[in-house]
C-alpha cells in the first residue's frame, strides 16, 4: 500500500469536505442527494464484485428490499430511526442466508450471476403482483405496480415531526457516504479484507490455507448487501415513493454498467461511474433532439471500446501523467481476475 | 378429455418457445462464452423485418423463415466485426457493450418505426378440438424448434464446419493450433446464433405484441435457460427448456400465469444449486 | 486543438439547451409552463404524442396572443420511463424554473412520485390521463376518464350486443384492480354474471393457459383492461385461436396509446370499447384539430385518447388562467373551480368544482380496419367514482388517493 491508513483517511476527509461544499453550487441539492445514494449503492456493488470477486447480478434486489423494508416499517412504527435499521439488517439477513446458500454450494462465476438474478426477477414478480388488498403488512398496503407512497420520512432521531429534508437531508446522506467509504475503507485494510482479496485471486489455495473460503464470501456479501439496503432507505426518503422498478433488471443492469464505467477493483470508481451516468441521464431528459435510449447506447459502447478499465484508473493515470510521479501500475492479472468476476 | 389434449399442446408449445428463445443465445454462450445481452433486440429486429418484409408483398413463412434470419444474421456480423472482436475473453465488458448495443436498437427501431407498426396475423387459422379452439399457429411453433434442434444436430455431427466448431468449443487454442483461425470461427458462430435469433422474433411476431422495447421480455428468459443447461449445447437447450416449460405451464393451469413464472425462476434456483455446473454439467455429460 | 474542443462543447452544449429555450429574448415575461413526460423507453408510445399535443396546444394559445398578453414558454423534460427522474424533475420545475404551472405524468405511479412535490410548493398540477380515479387534491386538476365514467357506459352496451355471462381479464395493478370491481358491479347491476376474473401482471405475454381457462368458463363476454405492450399479446393470441367469433371482446384500455393500429383488422375487429375520444370522431372540433395537428406534425396522425386529453386539459388550464385575469395559482383554482368548460376533439369537457375530475363526454366504440368508429355518444358523464368519496368544496385540505369501496 502506497500510504498509511491515517493518510488515506485525511485524504478522503479533506476531498469530501471540500466536495461536499463546492458541489451544492453546481448541482442543485435535489438531484445531489440522489447521485450520492447512487454512488453508495454503486459502492455496494464495487466492494463484492471489485474486491470480493463476486460477480451479483442483483444487487437491485438488496437496494429495493431496503428501501420497502424502510417504507413499511415506516408506515407501521411511524418514526424513522427503527425503519432505517431494519432497511439495513434485513437486506443483510437475506444476503447472508442467499450467500450462504450459494457459496456453500460451490456456485461460482456466471452461475452465481444467474441465480442473484433470478432471485431478483423473483421479488421483482412478487411485488409486482401484490396490486390487491390482501397483500397488506401491518398498516401498509404493498400497492403492487404502482409502489407504496406517503410513508414517514426521515426524522430526527426520537421526534417524529422533526423531519430532515431539502438541503440538511443532502447533507446526511453526503456523511452517511463518506462513513460508508471509511468503513470499507477499514475493512480492506483489515485482516478480513486482505484475506477477501486472497479469495478473489485464488480460492482454492485460500481454502488451503485453511481459510473457511464460503463463510468468508457469505459475509462480503451480506456487508455489500447491508450496504445497499443503507442506500434503498436513503432512496425512499428521497423519493417518497418506492415501486417495484427499484428491483428490476434494468436497475441490476445499471449498477453493474456504474461500477465497470467507473472503475473495478477502486473504492472510487464505482462511486464515480453512478453519480457521473446519473448525472448525465438527468441531463439528457432536458434535451429532445434524438431519442435518449439511443444515446445512452452509444455511450455505452463507445466506453467499453475506448476506455475499457474505467473512468477512475484513466483519471488516475492522467493525473500521473501530468504530475509525472511514476508509481507501481496495478498489477495486471490482479484487475483481470477481478473483472472477470 | 378435451382439456388434456389443449393443457399438452400448450406445454409442448411452452417448451417449443423457450428452445426457440433460448438457441441463439445458446449458439453464442456454448462457443464463444459471450452472453449477447443484446439477443432480445436481435429477435426484436427479426420481428420487425418480418413485419416488413410481409408488408411489401413477400411471403408470409419466406419472410419468417428466410429473409428475417438473413437480414438479422448480417446485422450480427456488422456488430460483431464492429465490436465484439474487440472484446474476445472478457466476458463483463462484452455484456456492458452488448446491453449499450440493445439500448441503441431500442433507439433505432424507435426512430424507425415508432411506436405503433401494425403486426401480421397468424397465417395459420385456429381449430377446434371438443369444445376448445386451439391456437393453430402453436404446432407451427413446435415443427419449427423441433427441425431447429434438429438442424443443429445434424451441422454439428455431420458436417465439416460442424466439426471445426466442436473442435473450437472444446479447445480453441489448439483448433487455432491447427490452422483454424478463431477468428473467422468466431464471426461465423455469431453469425449463425444472430440468424437464430431473428428467426426466434420472426416466428414469435404474430402471437405478440411488436414495440421497440419487446426484446427486454426475452433476455432474462433465455439466459436462465441457456444457464441451467449447462455446457452441452443441444442436450442442455432440450433438457433445460423441457423442465422449465413442463413445470411452468402445470403451475400457469392449476394457479396461475404468475405461479407458473415464478416456479420456473424457483426451479432454476434449485437446479442451479444442486447441479452447479448446469444440467449437462452433471448428466448427459460429454453430449453434445 | 483545444479550439476544436472548445467548438465541441459549446455545440454540445447549444444541443442540450436548444430544445428548451426557444425564445430566449421573451423568457423574462414569459408564462413557464412545466411539462414532464416519458418520451422515450417503454411508455414512450403514450408519452410522444402527449408532448406533441402540449406544444400544439402552447402554440394555439400563443398564436391567439397567449395569455395575459403574455407567451407562454414550455419547460419541458424527458422522463425516460424512470420513475426516480419524475422526482428529479418535478424538484428541477418547482424550485429552479420556478414554473406557473406543471402539465404531465403518464403511469399513476408517475404521479404519487411528483404530486406532493407540486402541493408543497404550491405549483398548480394537471395530470391528464385516463386513471383509476380517487385522487381527491385541491391542487392537481385530473380530466382523463374514471372507470366508473368508462364502464358504467360501456358494460350495458357491450352485454347487450352479446350475452349475460361476462369474464374478466384485468391488468394486475391499481386501475386493473379497481376496473374489474367496477365492471362486477355494473354486470350485476345489469342483470349479468360474473364467471371468472383473472389479474396479470404487466410483463405476462403468454396467453394460451388463459384462453384455454376462459373456454371452460364458457362465458357470453370478456372484458379486457389490459395495458401495454405485453398484454396486447393476449389480443393476438386470442384472434389465433379462432376466439373471435365465438366470445364477444370489449376493453376499457385498447387504443388508448393507439394499440388498435399494432393489431391487424383481423385482429381488432369487432372489439368493442369506450372513451372520451376516437380519431374517427365526426365532429368540426375533430376534423380542425386534426388538420393542425398534421400540419404541425408533417402529416403525423399519432394522436390518441391520452394525447387529446393532454391538449384539454391544456386548454382547460388556459381558459382558467383567462377567467382568473392572473396566473396567482389560488384564483386559477378559484375560477376553474366555477365549473369552466371547453370544448375540443373530444367534445365539451367541463371541470367538476367538487372532485377537480372532469365532466365529458364518453363515446362507444367498436373497432373496425384499425379506426374506433363512434358508435353512441353519451354526453357529459359525471366522474362518480371519485364523487363518492371526494368532496374539495367541503374539505379542502384533503390530500389522499381514496380506493373506493363499491
Amino acid at each position: 500500500m502506497a500510504r498509511t491508513a491515517l493518510q488515506d483517511v485525511l485524504l478522503t476527509l479533506v476531498v469530501s469536505a471540500l466536495l461536499i461544499w463546492i458541489m451544492p453550487m453546481l448541482i442543485g441539492t435535489y438531484t445531489l442527494t440522489v447521485l450520492v445514494i447512487y454512488g453508495m449503492l454503486g459502492l455496494s456493488l464495487g466492494l463484492i464484485w471489485g474486491f470480493g470477486g463476486i460477480l451479483c447480478f442483483g444487487q437491485a434486489a438488496f437496494f429495493g428490499l431496503g428501501a420497502y423494508t424502510y417504507a413499511i416499517a415506516a408506515i407501521n412504527i411511524g418514526e424513522s430511526t427503527l425503519p432505517m435499521l431494519l432497511a439495513v439488517l434485513v437486506p443483510a439477513i437475506f444476503a447472508a442466508l442467499l450467500g450462504a446458500m450459494m457459496f456453500y454450494g460451490r456456485l461460482t462465476d456466471v452461475y452465481l450471476g444467474v441465480i442473484t438474478l433470478v432471485v431478483t426477477l423473483i421479488l421483482f414478480k412478487f411485488v409486482n403482483s401484490t396490486a390487491g388488498p390482501q397483500y397488506v403488512i401491518g398498516k401498509a398496503r404493498l400497492g403492487g405496480f404502482n409502489g407504496i407512497p406517503g410513508f414517514q420520512t426521515l426524522n430526527v432521531p426520537g421526534d417524529p415531526g422533526a423531519y430532515i429534508w431539502g438541503d440538511p437531508y443532502y447533507y446526511v446522506c453526503a456523511v452517511a457516504l463518506v462513513i460508508v467509504f471509511l468503513l470499507v475503507t477499514w475493512l480492506l485494510r483489515s485482516s478480513f479484507g486482505r484475506i477477501a482479496l486472497g479469495i478473489r485471486e485464488n480460492e482454492v489455495r485460500m481454502g488451503l490455507m485453511g481459510y473457511d473460503v464460503a463463510a468468508r464470501k457469505t459475509v462480503m456479501f451480506a456487508i455489500g448487501a447491508a450496504i445497499a439496503g443503507l442506500a434503498g432507505a436513503l432512496f425512499a426518503n428521497w423519493g417518497e415513493i418506492v415501486t417495484p422498478s427499484l428491483f428490476s433488471l434494468g436497475q441490476s443492469a445499471e449498477i453493474i454498467i456504474w461500477c465497470i464505467v467507473g472503475g473495478l477493483g477502486t473504492r472510487i470508481g464505482p462511486i464515480i461511474g453512478a453519480a457521473g451516468l446519473a448525472y448525465l441521464k438527468f441531463l439528457l431528459g432536458q434535451q429532445s433532439l434524438i431519442d435518449n435510449t439511443l444515446i445512452t447506447g452509444l455511450i455505452l459502447v463507445l466506453f467499453v471500446l475506448f476506455l475499457p478499465k474505467g473512468l477512475a484508473p484513466a483519471i488516475a493515470a492522467l493525473f500521473r501523467a501530468v504530475f509525472g510521479r511514476t508509481r507501481r501500475k496495478p498489477d495486471a492479472r490482479r484487475m483481470r481476475r477481478a473483472r472477470h468476476g | 378429455m378435451d382439456l388434456t389434449f389443449v393443457i399438452i399442446v400448450e406445454t409442448l408449445y411452452a417448451v417449443a418457445s423457450l428452445v426457440l428463445i433460448s438457441a441463439g443465445l445458446a449458439v453464442v454462450f456454448g462457443m464463444m462464452k459471450v452472453i449477447n445481452l443484446a439477443h432480445g433486440e436481435f429477435m426484436m429486429m427479426g420481428g420487425y423485418v418480418t413485419i416488413t418484409a410481409v408488408g411489401l408483398g413477400v411471403n408470409v413463412f419466406v419472410a419468417m423463415l428466410v429473409i428475417a434470419p438473413l437480414v438479422v444474421g448480417l446485422i450480427g456480423l456488422v456488430v460483431e466485426r464492429l465490436v465484439i472482436r474487440h472484446l474476445y475473453g472478457r466476458l463483463v465488458d462484452t455484456m456492458l457493450a452488448t446491453w449499450g448495443l440493445s439500448l441503441v436498437f431500442i433507439g433505432l427501431a424507435t426512430m424507425i418505426f415508432g411506436n405503433t407498426t401494425t403486426g401480421i396475423s397468424t397465417p395459420i387459422t385456429g381449430f377446434a378440438v371438443g369444445n376448445y379452439q386451439i391456437n393453430g399457429y402453436n404446432f407451427f411453433i413446435i415443427v419449427v424448434s423441433i427441425v431447429l434442434v434438429i438442424g443443429i444436430y445434424a451441422v454439428l455431427r455431420g458436417t465439416r464446419a460442424g466439426l471445426i466448431a466442436r473442435g473450437a468449443m472444446q479447445r480453441s487454442d489448439m483448433a487455432a493450433a491447427l490452422g483454424y483461425s478463431p477468428d473467422r470461427i468466431y464471426m461465423a458462430t455469431f453469425f449463425c446464433g444472430s440468424a437464430l435469433s431473428g428467426l426466434a422474433g420472426a416466428v414469435l411476431a404474430p402471437l405478440v405484441g411488436l414495440v421497440p422495447t419487446s426484446g427486454g421480455a426475452y433476455i432474462a428468459k433465455a439466459f436462465i435457460t441457456v444457464i441451467a443447461g449447462g455446457p452441452a449445447l443441444i442436450a442442455g437447450l432440450v433438457s433445460s427448456a423441457t423442465s422449465f416449460g413442463v413445470v411452468s405451464q402445470v403451475f400457469t393451469f392449476a394457479i396461475s400465469p404468475v405461479f407458473g413464472e415464478v416456479a420456473l425462476l424457483v426451479l432454476a434456483v434449485i437446479l442451479l444449486r444442486a447441479m452447479p455446473q448446469g444440467i449437462t454439467g452433471r448428466l448427459f455429460k460429454g453430449k453434445l | 486543438m483545444s479550439l476544436n474542443r472548445r467548438e465541441l462543447l459549446g455545440g454540445a452544449a447549444a444541443l442540450t439547451t436548444a430544445g428548451l429555450l426557444p425564445r430566449v429574448a421573451f423568457a423574462a415575461d414569459a408564462i413557464k409552463l412545466g411539462s414532464i413526460l416519458d418520451k422515450s423507453g417503454p411508455f414512450d408510445a403514450y408519452g410522444k404524442p402527449m408532448d406533441m399535443a402540449t406544444r400544439l396546444a402552447v402554440a394555439e394559445i400563443n398564436e391567439a396572443g397567449g395569455l395575459l398578453g403574455r407567451e407562454v414558454e414550455i419547460f419541458a423534460y424527458d422522463t425516460q420511463s424512470d420513475m426516480a427522474l419524475y422526482s428529479q424533475y418535478g424538484q428541477q420545475l418547482t424550485r429552479q424554473d420556478k414554473v406557473d404551472v406543471v402539465h404531465g405524468g403518464i403511469l399513476s405511479a408517475s404521479r404519487e412520485a411528483i404530486r406532493q412535490t407540486m402541493r408543497k410548493s404550491k405549483t398548480l398540477y394537471f395530470y391528464n390521463v385516463l386513471y383509476e380515479g380517487g385522487v381527491c387534491d385541491r391542487n392537481i386538476f385530473i380530466n382523463g376518464v374514471t372507470p366508473a365514467q368508462q364502464v358504467e357506459a360501456l358494460v350495458p352496451y357491450a352485454m347487450n350486443n352479446s350475452g349475460k355471462k361476462v369474464y374478466i381479464l384485468a391488468a394486475d395493478y391499481n386501475y386493473g384492480q379497481i376496473t374489474a370491481r367496477w365492471i362486477e358491479k355494473f354486470v350485476r347491476d345489469n342483470g349479468g354474471e360474473v364467471v371468472g376474473t383473472d389479474f396479470f401482471p404487466l410483463d405476462v405475454s403468454d396467453f394460451g393457459s388463459t384462453i384455454a381457462k376462459v373456454q371452460t368458463a364458457a362465458p357470453d363476454l370478456v372484458i379486457a383492461p389490459l395495458v401495454g405492450g405485453a398484454h396486447l399479446s393476449f389480443f393476438r393470441q386470442w384472434a389465433a385461436a379462432g376466439m373471435k367469433d365465438k366470445i364477444a371482446l370489449a376493453s376499457t384500455t385498447l387504443g388508448v396509446g393507439n394499440e388498435h393500429k399494432v393489431l391487424t383488422p383481423e385482429e381488432g375487429n369487432g372489439i368493442m370499447c369506450a372513451y372520451n375520444y376516437s380519431q374517427e370522431l365526426d365532429t368540426p372540433e375533430n376534423a380542425a384539430f386534426k388538420e393542425r395537428w398534421a400540419a404541425m406534425f408533417d402529416g403525423d396522425q399519432s394522436m390518441h385518447e391520452i394525447a387529446v386529453s393532454h391538449y384539454h386539459g391544456l386548454h382547460t388550464w388556459a381558459e382558467g388562467v383567462r377567467t382568473a385575469g392572473t396566473i396567482d395559482r389560488d384564483a386559477v383554482i378559484e375560477a376553474l373551480e366555477t365549473g369552466i368548460s371547453i370544448t375540443g376533439p373530444g367534445g365539451k369537457v367541463t371541470v367538476d368544482p367538487k372532485t377537480h375530475h372532469a365532466v365529458l363526454d364518453v363515446h362507444l366504440m367498436e373497432m373496425r380496419d384499425q379506426k374506433m368508429n363512434v358508435i353512441e355518444t353519451l354526453p357529459q358523464r359525471q366522474p362518480i367514482d371519485t364523487q363518492a368519496v371526494c368532496d374539495l368544496s367541503a374539505n379542502p385540505d384533503d390530500n389522499t388517493q381514496y380506493e373506493i369501496e363499491i
